[in-house]
């Protein structure tokens, strides 16, 4: 076990160093620096003054030497201060990494906790009408703009049924509310965005849990357990299921950048104040340093899912035990 | 060989359905100015925020432009940036694969290293990271779609390749002292083009659901060039008084991608040699 995880830790080494490299190309390929997006708001600026705002932002040396500057430090977790208000990077994200990481988590545990028992029952019954809406259900979900179905439910939740409320996470006054009403208004808040987030991952991975299950039903060990007699229950559940859920771990790790991603879109459609608003409005102020931190702090929340991945099919899979420590 | 791909696309309902919605959409973008019955771009302040009817049959907009028209212009771009962004990743990815499996060794784990540099990123946050730095305009979001999706399409062909380059007839090829690039281009690629066609046609879709997303947020093809993420996104403020901003251009932008769904699965199904023993 510690052995593969070293080895694992050691693998992403490369890829962290790579991430900074791409984030550091995307911002300087700006034609203009900053401080000549500076100048436009105020075309009276000297020339004197443009150099000055140059020199304190490091962008008068060669471009080699400010990645090695700015790698030392990130290394150091220090990810500069942003241009739109002088805080440090790293506390604007601070503040909002929370919320954006909750909601992920949520959605994470819904795609779950819905999908795949509609794959394994449609797995079960293949053919049948809910198979085929399982089917029409997948080509919708992904072929549907999640934007545009979360304004379609704001307009028939939010608006025509009133039913829930269509922005932000908490009502106004919130704070008067006694704990079990406020933890209600909060799950209200939370289950539009959280429902049209999930949306396009429910439909993969309920697809994908039943071609999984599909598959480990047509083994020769599904037809040993039946043949011995036991209940159709326990071959399902014990023998089949716990097979077929194996891939969908490692799927669920590869879902997490669409799903981090997809929260920039989210966010500011229910004006949920988390790390992807953030990250819209620094994308247009041209905040650069907050965006390199964002990109940065996204890509590392992507490898952590995937590390995540990885350890608990480790774990939960005897076979890659036995055949990496032979 | 083709007759019999073509012969199994068409026996799918599914298929017809997304190749008839495919065309249909082709040529309304091809001759849109004969199709749309105003000028996208004309201000009406007169007959701001109509609801649909005979005159205006999707609505008007907050400046009195015809919905429906910028619906049928919006698809130009749709289709536009559809296209070349799945040309771009398609090349890329193609190129970055088969180099990767053929040479092996030291190049191939550079390659894919890359590939996995790539797929840490939340694709929406480089490609906005990207747009926010450079102006956004249709050239640049087309390059941006394309440079951020041709990882899956590299994996894809490293493997065909992987696979095809111990296989006789690549032997024989080297034996006659073919070079990398004849052997690369002549005798591997055209044996793995099956898949590729069929994630082409699924990233045609994906890359019209990003545009869409993009010119949604404002950060994509600005205004007032129609498109349809564009019409949502001023859709969204007016939602409470003017749902037909809202529905259609959505709705064009589902079929279009769905269509597009449709037929790769479809075109999966019938190029996958597994598959053919059914027959």
């Amino acid at each position: 076990m510690l052995s593969y995880l070293i080895k694992r830790f050691f693998l992403m080494i490369p890829i962290l160093f790579g991430i900074t490299l791409i984030c550091f190309m995307v911002i300087n390929l700006a034609p203009g620096s900053p401080a000549t997006f500076q100048e436009e708001l105020s075309p009276k600026a000297s020339p004197e003054a443009v150099e000055a705002l140059k020199k304190l932002y490091g962008l008068d040396r060669p471009l080699h030497e400010r990645y090695l500057n700015w790698l030392r430090m990130v290394i150091t977790m220090d990810l500069g201060k942003s241009f739109v208000d002088g805080r440090p990077v790293k506390e604007k994200i601070k503040e909002r990494l929370p919320i954006t990481v909750t909601l992920n988590l949520l959605s994470l545990l819904f795609i779950l906790s819905v999908a795949i028992p509609i794959g394994v029952y449609s797995a079960l019954k293949p053919g049948s009408i809910f198979d085929r809406a399982l089917t029409v259900f997948v080509f919708t979900g992904f072929s549907v703009p999640t934007f545009w179905l979360a304004l379609l439910a704001m307009i028939v939740f939010g608006v025509n049924l009133g039913w829930l409320p269509i922005s932000g996470i908490q009502s106004i006054g919130v704070e008067t509310m006694p704990l079990y009403e406020r933890i209600i208004d909060w799950i209200k808040h939370l289950i539009l965005p959280v429902t049209i987030m999930s949306f396009a991952g429910l439909a993969g991975m309920s697809r994908y849990t039943r071609s999984s299950m599909l598959e480990v039903l047509r083994q020769d060990y599904i037809r040993t357990a039946r043949a011995k007699g036991l209940p159709e229950r326990v071959v399902i559940v014990r023998h089949a299921l716990r097979n077929a859920l194996l891939p969908v771990v490692t799927l669920l790790g590869l879902a997490l950048p669409g799903l981090i991603g997809g929260s920039v879109i989210f966010e500011s459609i229910f004006s949920i104040p988390g790390m992807g608003q953030l990250f819209y409005s620094s994308a247009m102020a041209r905040d650069y340093p907050t965006i390199m931190g964002i990109l940065i702090i996204g890509a590392m929340l992507t490898l952590l899912g995937n590390l995540l991945a990885d350890i608990t099919y480790f774990v939960i899979d005897p076979r890659i035990r036995v055949r990496k420590n032979v | 060989m083709f007759r019999l791909i073509l012969r199994r696309i068409l026996r799918n309902n599914f298929a017809i359905m997304g190749l008839f919605f495919i065309l249909c959409i082709f040529i309304v973008a091809v001759i849109a100015p004969y199709i749309a019955l105003y000028d996208p771009y004309k201000i009406n302040v007169y007959k701001v925020l109509e609801p649909p009817s005979k005159e205006h049959p999707f609505g008007t907009d907050e400046l009195g432009r015809d919905v429906f028209s910028r619906v049928i212009y919006g698809a130009r771009v749709s289709i536009k940036v559809g296209f070349l962004a799945m040309g771009i990743a398609i090349a890329t990815g193609t190129l970055l694969g088969a180099v990767a499996g053929y040479y092996g060794g030291f190049i191939d784990t550079v390659i894919m290293r890359f590939v996995d540099v790539m797929l840490a990123f939340p694709t929406l946050f480089l490609i906005l990271a990207v747009v926010a730095v450079l102006e956004p305009n249709i050239y640049i979001i087309m390059i941006v779609i394309g440079l951020t999706g041709w990882m899956d399409v590299a994996r894809l062909v490293r493997a065909e390749v992987l696979s095809l380059k111990e296989r006789e007839f690549v032997l024989a090829a080297r034996a006659i002292g073919a070079g990398s690039g004849r052997i690369i281009f002549k005798h591997i690629l055209p044996n793995a083009i099956y898949p590729v066609i069929v994630a082409a046609t699924f990233s045609v879709g994906g890359a019209i659901l990003i545009e869409s997303g993009l010119s949604f947020l404002g950060l994509g093809i600005q205004p007032p060039e129609p498109s349809w993420g564009g019409i949502l996104s001023v859709g969204k403020d007016y939602i409470t008084v003017a749902w037909w901003m809202s529905l259609f251009p959505g709705v064009a932008i589902f079929l279009t991608v769905l269509s597009f769904n449709l037929l790769g699965e479809a075109l999966r199904d019938a190029l996958d040699p597994k598959h053919w023993a059914e027959d």
